[in-house]
C-alpha cells in the first residue's frame, strides 16, 4: 500500500512544481471556451443552447491533451523501468497514476466550470448539472485516455496521435455526459437516465483502463 | 542463493541480439559481462530484471525468497537515473525506497554514504551527472535486495566515487549478495567471473 | 543617487527595502481618503448605487493595462539589453497586472449584471480585456514551465510583445466596434464627460490602486531577486559539494 501512497503524493508533487502541467489544463480549456463563441458569434441564446456541449468538448480535449506525458515522462527518465521492478501490482500503479492525473488535471477542469459558464450564459441549473455531469464524466475520460497514454509511450511523437486513438474511445462518455446536462436543462427525458449511464461508463472505464493500460506498457517495454 | 542461465538467447526486433549464454552466479560472486557495444550487454541485464522476454533458454534463481519474482529480488541500475528534476534529493530517493518496498528511514543514511546528505533539499536538478549517479546508487542501498544488476555502473563517476562503489559492492557481496555488471572497466572486485558476449563460447 | 543606479540589482534591493515601508503607509493613506470619497460621491441618476463599482472597475482595467505596458517596456529590456532586472521586472508584473485585469472582469460582470441583464456579453471591449486575462495566464503558465530563469525571460519576452498588440484593441475597442460598453470618458480627446462630483473621487481612487501596483510590484521585485540569489547559491553549493 505505501508503494502506492508513495507514488500518488510523488505525481501530485511532481505536477505542482516548476514544468508540472496541473492547471495548463485549465487554461487551455479556458482558452477554448472563448475561442468558440468567436467562431460562432455572439448570440447569448444560441450560446446558452449548446454551452453545457461547448464545455463537455472543451473538457474533454484539456483532458486528454495532458494526458501524453503521463507515461513518456517516466520512460525518458528511465522511471518507468524500476516503476516495472516494484511490487506492487502495475495495474494498481498505473490506476494510482491515473488518480494523481486526475486530481491535477480532471478535478481542477470541474472547479473551474461554474465561473467560466457565465461566459456562455449559463443558469444555475445549467450549471449545476454541468458540474454533476464533468465530476462523474472526467474521471471516465482519464482512465480511458490512460489507454493511449500507455500505447503512445515508445513513440517520440505521442501528443496528436494519442488523440486519435483515444477520441473514438470517448464518444460514449461525451453523448451521455451532453445528454444528461441537456436533460436537466430542457427535458424531455429525466436527468438520471443518461446520468446513470455516464455513471457505468465511467465505472467501467476505472476498471478497463488500468488493465489494458498495464498490458500495452508491458508489451512496449519489450 | 544461486542465479543460473543455461543457453539464454533474446530476440529483439526481429534479430538476435545473443543465443546461448550459460552462467551461474553464487550468493557472494560477482560476474563482469564484457563485450563489444551492441553485443547485448544491456539487453542481458534487463532480461534478467524482466523488462525484456525471454527469448530461449532458461533461467532460474535457486534459493530466493519463493514469495517473489526474480525482478522483484533485483536492483536494476541503468543508463538512466530516474530521477524527477523538480523533486528534491531526498524525496527522490525517499519516493523509490518507499516504491520498491525498503524502509524511507534508511534513506537518510544512505544519503550519506554517498555523500549527498548535505544537498538532500536541494531539486536533483541542480546536480551533476556524477551526483546523479550517486543519488540512484543510494536506491541500491535505501532497499535492501540481494542481486544488484549494474549497467555500465561507473561511467559518470570520477575516480573517488569510483573506489567508494567498489567499496559498496565488496560489502553487499560480503553481505551473501549477487552482482551482475556490466562494464567496460575494471570494477575493483577481486575473483569476479567473467562473461564474454559477441565472441564464440 | 542617480536612476541608473537602480538597475544594478543590490543597489535595487536597498532602495526597495527602503522606500516599500514609506510607500505602503502613504497607500494605506490614501485608500483611506479615496474610500471616504467614493462612499460620499453621488449616485448616478439611471444606475443608483451600482455605480460604485466603478471605482473598483475602472483602476482594475487601467493597472491591468499599466501592467503589460510595463511588461511590455521590461520585454524589450530583456531581448535589448539582456538586462536581470527587466527579467525580474517582468516577472514580478505578470500575477499582479493579471490580479487587477481579474478584478476588473470580476466587478464588470457584476456591473454588466443590474445594467445589461447578463454578466457577459461577447462584445469588442469585454472579450479583448478577456484575452489579456489569458495572455497574463499564458506568461505566467510560461515562467512556471521553463527552469532556468534568464531562458524563461526571453520566451516570456518574445510572448510578451506580440501580446501588446491587445493593448491598443481594448483601447480602442470600443470606438472601432458598436460595443454594449460605454465609450471612453476619462481618457479622450477635450473635456471629460463626467461630472467632477464622480471624476475626482475616481483618480483619487486610481491613484490609491496605482499606488498599491507599485507596492506590490516593488516587494514582487524584492522577493524575486532574493529569490535568485537562493537559487544561485544554491546551484554554486551543489557544484562545489563532494
Amino acid at each position: 500500500m505505501s508503494a502506492l501512497a508513495a507514488m500518488l503524493a510523488r505525481d501530485l508533487r511532481v505536477a505542482v512544481r516548476v514544468g508540472g502541467g496541473a492547471l495548463i489544463g485549465v487554461l487551455f480549456f479556458l482558452v477554448v471556451v472563448t475561442l468558440t463563441p468567436l467562431a460562432l458569434g455572439p448570440d447569448l441564446a444560441l450560446l446558452q443552447r449548446i454551452g453545457p456541449a461547448i464545455l463537455w468538448l472543451a473538457a474533454l480535449l484539456a483532458n486528454l491533451l495532458a494526458l501524453d506525458r503521463l507515461f513518456a515522462a517516466d520512460h525518458e527518465d528511465g522511471s518507468l523501468d524500476l516503476i516495472m521492478t516494484g511490487r506492487a501490482p502495475l495495474e494498481l500503479v498505473v490506476a494510482v497514476k491515473g488518480l494523481a492525473q486526475w486530481l491535477t488535471t480532471g478535478l481542477p477542469l470541474v472547479i473551474a466550470t461554474p465561473p467560466i459558464g457565465l461566459f456562455l450564459n449559463l443558469d444555475a441549473k445549467a450549471e449545476g448539472a454541468l458540474v454533476l455531469t464533468l465530476l462523474v464524466g472526467t474521471p471516465g475520460l482519464t482512465f480511458i485516455g490512460l489507454i493511449g497514454a500507455a500505447l503512445a509511450v515508445t513513440l517520440r511523437r505521442g501528443g496528436l496521435l494519442l488523440a486519435v486513438l483515444v477520441l473514438p474511445l470517448t464518444v460514449p462518455v461525451l453523448i451521455f455526459g451532453v445528454a444528461a446536462a441537456n436533460a436537466a436543462v430542457m427535458g424531455p427525458v429525466p436527468f438520471g437516465t443518461p446520468f446513470t449511464i455516464l455513471c457505468a461508463f465511467t465505472l467501467a472505464s476505472i476498471v478497463v483502463g488500468p488493465f489494458a493500460a498495464a498490458a500495452a506498457l508491458r508489451q512496449e517495454m519489450e | 542463493m544461486r542465479l543460473c542461465a543455461s543457453d539464454l538467447g533474446c530476440r529483439r526486433g526481429g534479430r538476435t541480439v545473443f543465443e546461448g549464454i550459460s552462467f551461474a552466479v553464487e550468493a557472494g560472486e560477482a560476474l563482469t559481462i564484457r563485450g563489444r557495444n551492441g553485443a547485448g550487454k544491456s539487453s542481458l541485464l534487463r532480461l534478467i530484471v524482466g523488462l525484456v522476454r525471454v527469448g530461449g533458454g532458461r533461467l532460474a534463481l535457486e534459493g530466493g525468497d519463493p514469495e517473489l519474482s526474480l525482478s522483484e529480488q533485483a536492483h536494476y541500475l541503468g543508463h538512466q537515473d530516474a530521477l524527477k528534476p523538480s523533486l528534491s534529493v531526498g524525496e527522490n530517493l525517499r519516493f523509490w525506497s518507499e516504491y520498491l518496498g525498503g524502509l524511507s528511514s534508511n534513506a537518510g543514511e544512505a544519503l550519506t554514504t554517498v555523500g549527498l546528505a548535505a544537498l538532500a533539499d536541494f531539486p536533483a536538478a541542480y546536480l551533476s551527472a556524477g551526483q546523479r549517479r550517486r543519488l540512484s546508487i543510494a536506491r541500491l542501498l535505501a532497499v535492501k535486495r540481494p542481486i544488484w544488476l549494474l549497467d555500465e555502473p561507473t561511467s559518470t563517476l570520477d575516480t573517488t566515487a569510483q573506489e567508494q562503489l567498489g567499496g559498496l559492492m565488496r560489502a553487499h557481496l560480503a553481505g551473501g549478495g549477487l552482482i551482475l555488471a556490466a562494464t567496460h572497466s575494471a570494477l575493483g572486485i577481486d575473483g569476479a567471473k567473467e562473461l564474454r558476449l559477441g565472441e564464440p563460447q | 543617487m542617480a536612476v541608473i543606479d537602480l538597475a544594478n540589482p543590490s543597489r535595487f534591493l536597498g532602495f526597495a527595502n527602503r522606500i516599500i515601508p514609506w510607500l505602503g503607509a502613504l497607500t494605506l493613506v490614501v485608500f483611506a481618503f479615496a474610500i471616504s470619497r467614493a462612499m460620499n460621491a453621488p449616485d448616478d441618476y439611471q444606475q443608483g448605487a451600482t455605480v460604485k463599482i466603478m471605482y473598483l472597475h475602472v483602476p482594475g482595467a487601467w493597472l491591468g493595462m499599466l501592467g503589460w505596458g510595463l511588461m511590455t517596456m521590461a520585454a524589450l529590456g530583456t531581448l535589448v539589453w539582456r538586462h536581470p532586472l527587466a527579467d525580474v521586472a517582468a516577472k514580478a508584473a505578470a500575477p499582479i497586472g493579471a490580479a487587477f485585469t481579474f478584478i476588473c472582469l470580476v466587478t464588470g460582470s457584476l456591473w454588466g449584471r443590474p445594467m445589461w441583464g447578463t454578466y457577459w456579453v461577447w462584445d469588442a471591449r469585454l472579450t479583448s480585456v478577456l484575452v489579456l486575462f489569458l495572455l497574463y495566464l499564458g506568461v505566467i503558465a510560461l515562467w512556471r514551465t521553463v527552469e532556468d530563469p534568464s531562458r524563461a525571460a526571453r520566451a516570456a519576452a518574445i510572448l510578451t510583445l506580440v501580446g501588446a498588440l491587445d493593448l491598443p484593441i481594448i483601447k480602442f475597442s470600443v470606438d472601432w466596434w458598436n460595443t454594449l460598453h460605454q465609450p471612453a470618458s476619462v481618457l479622450r480627446l477635450g473635456a471629460p464627460t463626467i461630472d467632477p462630483s464622480i471624476l475626482i473621487p475616481l483618480l483619487i481612487s486610481a491613484l490609491a490602486f496605482t499606488l498599491l501596483f507599485a507596492v506590490l510590484l516593488l516587494a514582487a521585485m524584492r522577493n524575486e531577486i532574493l529569490r535568485r540569489r537562493v537559487r544561485t547559491l544554491r546551484l554554486l553549493q551543489a557544484s562545489t559539494a563532494s
